[in-house]
């Protein structure tokens, strides 16, 4: 049999951060107490009328600008019928078949669609077990219900869980950055649910997906999809068929519950909401949308890549956080035109990374002591070759520590380079006289030997001499003894 | 155009002939969308009003429409929005006023399922 | 001092001859005699809840139970919402508020709007103020008998497919259906949200447009909501000279009451005596507007009402079993058998393999009618019908029959799927068939949208040339 290809597209609800709900002028809140934010529109008195944000339309642009989409010239809400307690009206507003945007990209993922609905509202299920099916009563908190969602949905275009997760928190840097939501997971202000399916490896054909559901966490979305592909692996290539069915991912065990019974298949009935009117997006709005638009992480890493020439794992440690990409890019302008932006981004995503961990705080390079001005000038002096690659290091592990200027420091620690190729070819002299065994074995041809006598140089030099131009003067003198 | 399916006569001397368009099962399940719980006997009352009613409606089905487009709506209005404008949101008391079983400032439902 | 028209009562109050206050107490006397089980609460209740009017300033009103009013009773002539008092006032309600209009009380209707006789009410029917054996019509039924019936000077109601026309023709009085949109919705219990629309039932034309006037506007709380382009004035055109009335030839060569055919004829008459032209049009679809009607209200009804569900407000029934047994019970015990029907109906043409059968092709029918009166109108000022196929026919008469009570709606629900206004005018009166004493026959005309001045001027102007003036037994005023 083949190799089974893990197909995976992800369905997200981004909450959108309006001040009000989306249909009626309730504040938006976390965590306040029970419904204290509603009014007759979202807990659906009989005959209260919805009445669209504008806010909610300008995000929603936003996004889809953000995302590439094509922007309907006209589309308008749809009622999705279902009863449930967590939905007032027992239909949810929404969009169908003409959303508000379609055909976008993000990355190397196809955006099938975006649209505009409200969220259902809170339900606790009270109980013994705390469970769904061993809970004896639910209590319903509208506060929620009625806040503005952005639904995007991918094409089945991500081909593993760690790939899935990683696109995710890409989406939601994207998000961030517009400014147009909290994306926090945790508070549910950004939820991914993935559609998942396997197939054999080169098949065009999509097998049968399942809906997975409740992963809180970027973690927990990685797992959850690893675990519901393992489960499809098994099961297909044991011989079985994956049936149609919403799954909920406990985190505690790892293990997938199903989570409706598809006893009565769902029948939405859709039909057009006949309480709101169409929705024509303006040339104004959709101009604003993409002037709003800063640059965003995808167009960044772009950037990185084909401009600056850096490598693209680089580029992605450096474009995804806004401030990281900022402290990067200042810095190398500082660092001026002597200096490969490919140097100053090794710099950054190595030596200062690694010197942040060794502080051991969590600050990032943009909110360190470390200011941009102060490792362009750094690596400036490394690359001249006025200090060596080790008194470097020496000298970001004080900046890090205490800030400051790196010139000054290199001269408090007399760390300058000896540029004085005289006093430098007296103390290799020195070190293989100090060193005769050595300096027999590389003579006879036993290059590995020259570790000792460069050892001896270094400690002579407390550093400040470069290790490339050590070795240079120490083949060269055995060279002219042995001659 | 033609009048498809027949005049709307409003002649009711004549019954209109029930064609079962609509059976028990139907009823049934519709009844389970709409959660609208029915006795036997409006089970299979339903089926024969329904498929009569249903028998009139179907005259618009022999109708040639298929380049109409549908209305949903007269009002040609668009872009109705509401700035973003917070208004003030009910009393907590006045919001579970009517409930029939409120708990702890909640609604409180019987479980999705029972054991 | 209550045979003055609202419209007289508001003179006479501006001119300083009449007590605002005297006046409401006057009439809220005669409410108190309601004997048509016309209201379902009056103001003067003393259960707790009032709606106050700070000065009243015109003549005091009945409101169709259908409104929401803060802290006062609104069931919509349904046992689901038994005992619930709504935490905000409907937009229509608001404007007479602000006008100076006391409320009478909450008049009683077919449940959520739906029927045409009253028999449909939770709260048992209303009687006809001509003859306590028929219907008064619906469902706007109770606002129809308390005009009619003297109980209350003025009213408003709700049209969806001819629910203000129909109980106006059958009670002898004027009801006006406005162009959709011209009336906020905000509060009015919703039954199909595309076609509902608030409006006057009163004794006479002028008080119509007096209405119209006050109730008229756009909301930013109901998004189809435009107003008129201009506040309507208040008619006082003769004549008809210049004015072209058509005759929907399709729709009124079907069978009806002689009686009632009679009226009509008499009333084209008249309309010529005042120098209106008459001519034939064809509305090819009309016909067809009641299936495209029966799918288009049912289906926008069974969403509307899937809210009543026994969670926030309203009653609750089977609570001891799982969440889907409690909605299923509450929705059983508190929906009336046509509420059922209805939802059945509607839930049917929405569903999974029946949506482009029905609820499509019934949205495209619709487009149909509105082209066939945008085409009528490129020639014609109005179109003109009966309201009702009968005069008011006897009480348990058709309930047995819901297709036979849905016709009743074949003159009236046209204009409703096309937006359109349309007022119906008390033209006569006629023997029922089977006999008895006469009843009224309603006149309907119907203009382009929006054009509801024209409207009023032409009805006030057949109105004086009809002349009717005849009051149910017992019933002073006119
Ligand atoms: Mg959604
Ligand atoms: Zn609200």
């Amino acid at each position: 049999m083949a190799e089974l290809e893990a197909v995976i597209g992800l369905e997200i609800h981004v909450q959108l951060a309006t001040r009000t709900k989306m249909f009626c002028g309730c504040e938006l809140s976390f965590g306040d107490e029970p419904n204290v934010h509603t009014c007759p529109v979202c807990l659906a008195h009989p005959g209260v009328l919805p009445v669209t944000n504008e806010q909610a339309i300008r995000y929603a642009l936003q996004i889809a600008a953000a995302l590439e989409c094509e922007v309907a010239p006209r589309s308008i809400f749809h009622r999705k019928n279902y009863f449930y307690p967590d939905s007032p009206k027992a239909y949810q507003i929404s969009q169908y078949d003409v959303p508000l945007a379609s055909n976008g990209r993000l990355g190397d993922v196809r955006i099938h669609r975006a649209h505009l609905e409200e969220d259902a509202a809170k339900t606790i299920h009270v109980g013994d077990s705390g469970r769904i099916h061993g809970s004896s009563a639910s209590l319903v908190d509208f506060n929620r219900g009625g806040t503005p969602l952005v639904e995007i949905v991918t094409e089945p275009d991500l081909r593993s869980a760690a790939e899935a997760a990683s696109w995710a928190r890409l989406l939601r840097e994207t998000v961030r950055q517009l400014g147009v939501s909290d994306v926090n997971m945790e508070e549910g202000s950004l939820r991914v649910d993935g559609n998942i399916s396997v197939r054999p490896a080169g098949s065009e054909e999509l097998g049968t997906k399942t809906e997975l559901k409740n992963m809180n966490s970027f973690r927990f979305l990685e797992r959850g999809i690893e675990a519901e592909l393992a489960r499809q692996r098994e099961l297909v290539e044991a011989g079985g068929t994956v049936a149609q069915e919403t799954l909920h991912f406990n985190p505690s065990d790892a293990s997938l519950t199903p989570l409706r019974s598809k006893e009565e298949a769902h029948d939405y009935r859709y039909f057009p909401e006949p309480d709101l009117v169409s929705l024509v997006p303006t040339e104004e709005m959709l101009r604003e949308a993409r002037e709003s638009l800063p640059e965003l992480p995808a167009a960044r890493i772009e950037r990185y890549r084909k401009q600056m020439g850096l490598a693209e794992d680089t580029a992605a440690l450096l474009a995804t956080d806004p401030a990281t990409a900022a402290y990067f890019e200042q810095t190398a302008k500082e660092a001026g035109k002597g200096v490969e932006p490919r140097v100053v981004a090794n710099w950054v995503t190595g030596e200062l990374a690694a010197a942040l961990r060794q502080d051991g705080g969590d600050a990032g390079a943009a909110e360190s002591k470390v200011e941009p001005a102060a490792l362009a000038a750094l690596v400036a002096m490394v690359q001249e070759k006025k200090i060596s690659n080790s008194s470097g290091k020496a000298v970001l592990a004080t900046l890090v520590a205490e800030g400051g200027d790196p010139a000054a420091i290199v001269d408090r620690e007399g760390l300058a380079q000896i540029s004085d190729s005289g006093e430098l070819e007296s103390i290799v002299a020195a070190a293989i006289e100090a060193n005769p065994d050595a300096a027999e074995q590389v003579r006879a041809g036993n290059r590995k030997a020259i570790g000792a006598i460069v050892g001896f140089v270094m400690k002579q030099t407390k550093g400040r001499a470069d290790g490339g131009e050590i070795n240079r003067l120490i083949e060269a003198q055995l060279d002219a003894r042995a001659g | 155009m033609a009048s498809g399916g027949g005049a709307a006569r409003l002649d009711l001397e004549t019954a209109p002939r029930i064609r079962r368009v609509i059976d028990r099962e139907q009823v049934l399940h519709v009844a389970r969308l709409a959660r609208l719980g029915l006795t036997d006997a409006e089970v299979e009352t339903m089926a024969g009003e329904l498929s009569g009613i249903l028998e009139h409606v179907d005259r618009i089905a022999a109708l040639d429409l298929d380049d109409v487009e549908p209305t949903s709506h007269v009002v040609e209005l668009e872009n109705v929005l509401r700035a973003d404008v917070p208004h003030e949101s009910l009393p907590k008391d006045v919001a579970l006023a009517s409930a029939p079983d409120p708990v702890d400032g909640a609604f409180r439902v019987p479980s999705p399922q029972a054991e | 001092m209550l045979e003055l028209t609202a419209v007289e009562a508001h003179e006479a109050m501006a001119a300083g001859e009449l007590d605002a206050g005297e006046y409401a107490e006057a009439w809220s006397k005669a409410a108190a005699g309601d004997d048509l089980n016309a209201y379902l609460w009056r103001n003067e209740d003393g259960d707790g809840g009032a709606i106050a009017v700070d000065r009243p300033s015109i003549a005091p009103i009945a409101v169709k139970d259908i409104f929401c009013t803060e802290g006062v009773p609104t069931t919509a002539g349904s046992r689901i919402l038994d005992g619930y008092r709504p935490p905000y006032t409907a937009t229509a309600v608001q404007r007479l508020i602000e006008a100076g209009a006391p409320i009478l009380g909450k008049t009683n209707m077919d449940e959520f709007a739906m029927g045409s006789s009253n028999e449909n009410s939770a709260y048992g029917p209303v009687l006809n103020p001509w003859d306590r054996t028929r219907v008064p019509g619906g469902s706007s039924g109770g606002s129809a008998a308390v005009v009619g019936g003297g109980l209350a000077p003025w009213a408003i109601g709700t049209d969806t497919g001819g629910s203000i026309r129909q109980p106006a023709a059958l009670c002898g009085i004027v009801g006006l259906k406005p162009t959709y949109g011209a009336i906020s919705r905000y509060g009015m219990i919703a039954f199909a949200s595309s076609l509902d629309q608030c409006g006057p039932l009163t004794r006479d034309v002028r008080d119509a447009a007096l209405l119209l006037a006050i109730l008229q506007g756009a909301d930013p709380c109901d998004s189809t909501s435009v107003g008129l382009r201009q506040a309507p004035q208040l008619p006082d055109r003769e004549d008809l000279k210049g004015l072209r009335f058509a005759v929907p030839s399709d729709l009124t060569e079907h069978v009806f009451d002689a009686g009632v055919r009679q009226v009509f004829e008499a009333t084209l008459e008249k309309i010529e005596a005042l120098g209106g032209e008459l001519g034939e049009v064809s509305l090819p679809h009309a016909e067809h507007g009641i299936s495209a009607y029966y799918v288009i209200a049912p289906a926008e009804a069974s969403s509307n009402l899937a809210r009543y569900d026994g969670v926030r407000y309203g009653m609750r029934a089977g609570a001891d079993g799982d969440l889907i047994q409690m909605y299923e019970k509450t929705r059983a015990e508190g929906f009336g058998a046509e509420v059922k029907r209805r939802i059945m109906l509607g839930t049917y043409a929405l569903s999974s393999g029946y949506y482009d059968a029905y609820y499509g092709q019934a949205q495209k029918v619709r487009t149909k009618i509105a082209a066939d009166f945008r085409t009528a109108f490129e020639e014609f000022d109005f179109v003109v019908t009966p309201t009702s196929p009968s005069v008011a026919f006897g009480l348990g008469e058709k309930t047995a029959d819901p297709l036979a009570m849905y016709l009743n709606d074949f003159f009236t629900v046209p204009m409703s799927l096309a937006g359109i206004p349309a007022i119906s005018i008390p033209a006569g009166l006629s023997e029922p068939e089977g006999g008895g004493p006469r009843l009224p026959v309603g006149f309907q005309i119907a203009a382009p949208a929006f054009a509801e001045q024209g409207l009023l001027d032409a009805s006030y102007a057949l109105e004086q040339a009809i002349g009717f003036d005849a009051r149910p037994q017992g019933v002073r005023g006119g």
